[in-house]
């Protein structure tokens, strides 16, 4: 259902069957690690380059995710995936074995939440039964494609982010637990599973898609000023859409903003009249240790909301510690070409509304 | 709210933290200070201990600081020292060896031509570019001083 300018209210039940997330060795490292399904040492994960690493990744993340959502690989009715490299290299080579039907997305790092909206529409409106969102971020390829070989010894600033080597991965489903109930019987818990009927699930109610805000800021070193911005955009037009303000959810998740970009967000949304210091959290600040692993302003990319989401969100809303959360990746929409043409750098960020459902068995 | 970008980019500048720029040129200074002792010290070695002309033991010297920054490029540690020590590290001859060195390495896997043949200046070479231009733009300004009796021949 329609709401507002640019919310849709889901009727059906979209369900989060279930999700994975693998991540690099410092993610693993980071408050986070303990909870990130698989932490791979080798940077390169047994692949011949950076590419194909974090193609490989994104290969193991899906296959992880539909076993722990027991869901098959061929009841996926389309796969909503993407990564910050040119041309969605690793999502395209990654992808290619899972015999999905694909939609690659690009939203920088507000992928997932791109994903999470579209395959959250397709379900509602009845176009698939099981989709998958996914997306990934490989320290390694993105400082090649946006700054400098490995290699090279440069400085980064205090509000340079991070790039997190990490993929995430969300099975949506309009009847969860049929199959897993069918297979496992009603009595036996499956690990991870999410859907009704199994104690706890999650649910996304509702989506609102962000536009581009560009606010002419023009430091490619300060993402998260560029992407505050859009944050403060969305997460208002959310409150109006849907008549909601900080009182509705139980926290309000950005994507990856970091440190600075925090700051901008809380002002302008007191600026407005809503606080939301008290319940506002950062994926970017979420995964590492910001001071101890010396990251500067946070992390960022495609994998630091996608494997929060998995490893860090939806486990704390399965455990009953929140009922209601907006999650809103944000994306900073630069390029090398843009950036070098004096071109300022524009963000955007979607919002996901998850609330958890149940409690009861059956 | 209407927010006007010059008022925002003037407030992003006041909550974007600053690194102190004593503490950089200090660092720098000790960074830089040492890499060219090495280079001092190697001379010294080899004129009083192998009789090297100084002309000669200077391009030596040269030779031996780039294969240590190469060296220290490929095992990764080349990019700390930066790291810490800024110019002071980017600056002598080390810095520009590294520069070549690490887009090397890193475009290995696109091949030998269009990886390494094509990319291997991607940062040194603006830096070979302007420098070359700039000292045909100062031979030319020289040449000319000279014709008109302002430079020594």
């Amino acid at each position: 259902m329609q709401k507002g300018k640019a919310s849709l209210l889901f009727e059906r039940p979209v369900m989060i069957a279930g999700a994975a997330s693998v991540a690099g060795q410092k993610e693993g490292e980071g408050p986070l690690g303990e909870a990130i399904d698989v932490v791979e040492r080798d940077p390169m994960f047994g692949a011949p380059n950076w590419e194909q690493a974090e193609s490989t990744m994104q290969k193991q993340t899906a296959d992880l995710a539909l076993e722990k959502s027991a869901v098959h690989r061929k009841d996926i009715r389309y796969l909503f995936a993407g990564d910050l490299l040119g041309q969605l290299i690793a999502t395209s080579f990654g992808t290619v074995d899972l015999e999905i039907p694909l939609f690659g997305l690009y939203g920088a790092c507000s992928t997932i939440g791109e994903a999470l909206c579209l395959g959250a529409m397709c379900v509602d409106g009845g176009y698939a039964d099981h989709v998958m969102a996914l997306s990934s971020s490989h320290y390694a390829t993105a400082e090649k494609q946006f700054r400098f070989p490995l290699g090279y010894g440069n400085q980064r600033p205090e509000s340079a982010t991070w790039t997190v080597t990490g993929c995430g991965a969300v099975v949506l489903t309009a009847d969860a637990g049929e199959r897993a109930r069918e297979e496992a019987g009603e009595d036996v818990p499956l690990p991870g599973f999410y859907g009704p009927g199994r104690g706890r699930g999650v649910r996304i109610t509702a989506a609102t898609t962000g536009r581009m805000v560009d606010m002419g800021t023009k430091d490619s070193m300060n993402m998260g000023a560029a992407m505050a911005p859009a944050a403060w955009d969305t997460i208002m037009q959310n409150f109006r859409d849907l008549d909601a303000d900080e009182n509705s959810y139980d926290r309000i998740i950005t994507g990856d903003l970091g440190e600075i970009g925090q700051k901008i967000l809380l002002d302008f949304m007191k600026n407005e009249g809503h606080d939301i210091s008290r319940i506002h959290m950062d994926c970017g600040l979420e995964i590492y240790d910001n001071q101890a692993q010396d990251v500067h302003a946070g992390g960022s990319g495609c994998g630091c909301a996608a494997v929060t989401l998995c490893a860090g969100i939806l486990p704390r809303l399965l455990d009953g510690s929140w009922n209601r959360v907006l999650f809103v990746p944000t994306g900073a929409m630069l390029s090398t070409v843009s950036y070098n043409e004096g071109q300022s750098i524009p963000g955007i960020a979607h919002a996901i509304v998850l609330e958890a459902t149940g409690g009861e068995r059956g | 709210m209407e927010l006007n970008k010059d008022a925002y980019n003037q407030y992003v500048k006041g909550v974007t933290p600053q690194r102190s720029l004593w503490a950089a040129m200090g660092k720098a200074f000790v960074t830089g200070g040492c890499i060219c002792t090495l280079g001092q010290l190697s001379v010294m070695g080899m004129t009083t201990f192998w009789g090297m002309e100084k002309e000669t033991a200077m391009t030596w010297a040269q030779l031996e600081l780039i294969l240590l920054s190469v060296l220290f490029t490929g095992w990764n540690l080349y990019p700390k020292l930066v790291k810490w020590g800024g110019a002071g590290a980017l600056v002598p001859i080390t810095g520009f060896a590294n520069s070549v060195v690490a887009p090397a390495v890193e475009y290995k896997d696109e091949g030998q031509v269009f990886g390494i043949g094509c990319k291997i200046f991607t940062i040194a070479g603006p830096v070979i570019l302007y420098g070359i231009f700039t000292s045909w733009v100062l031979g030319i300004l020289y040449w000319i001083g000279q014709m008109l009796g302002w430079l020594p021949v």
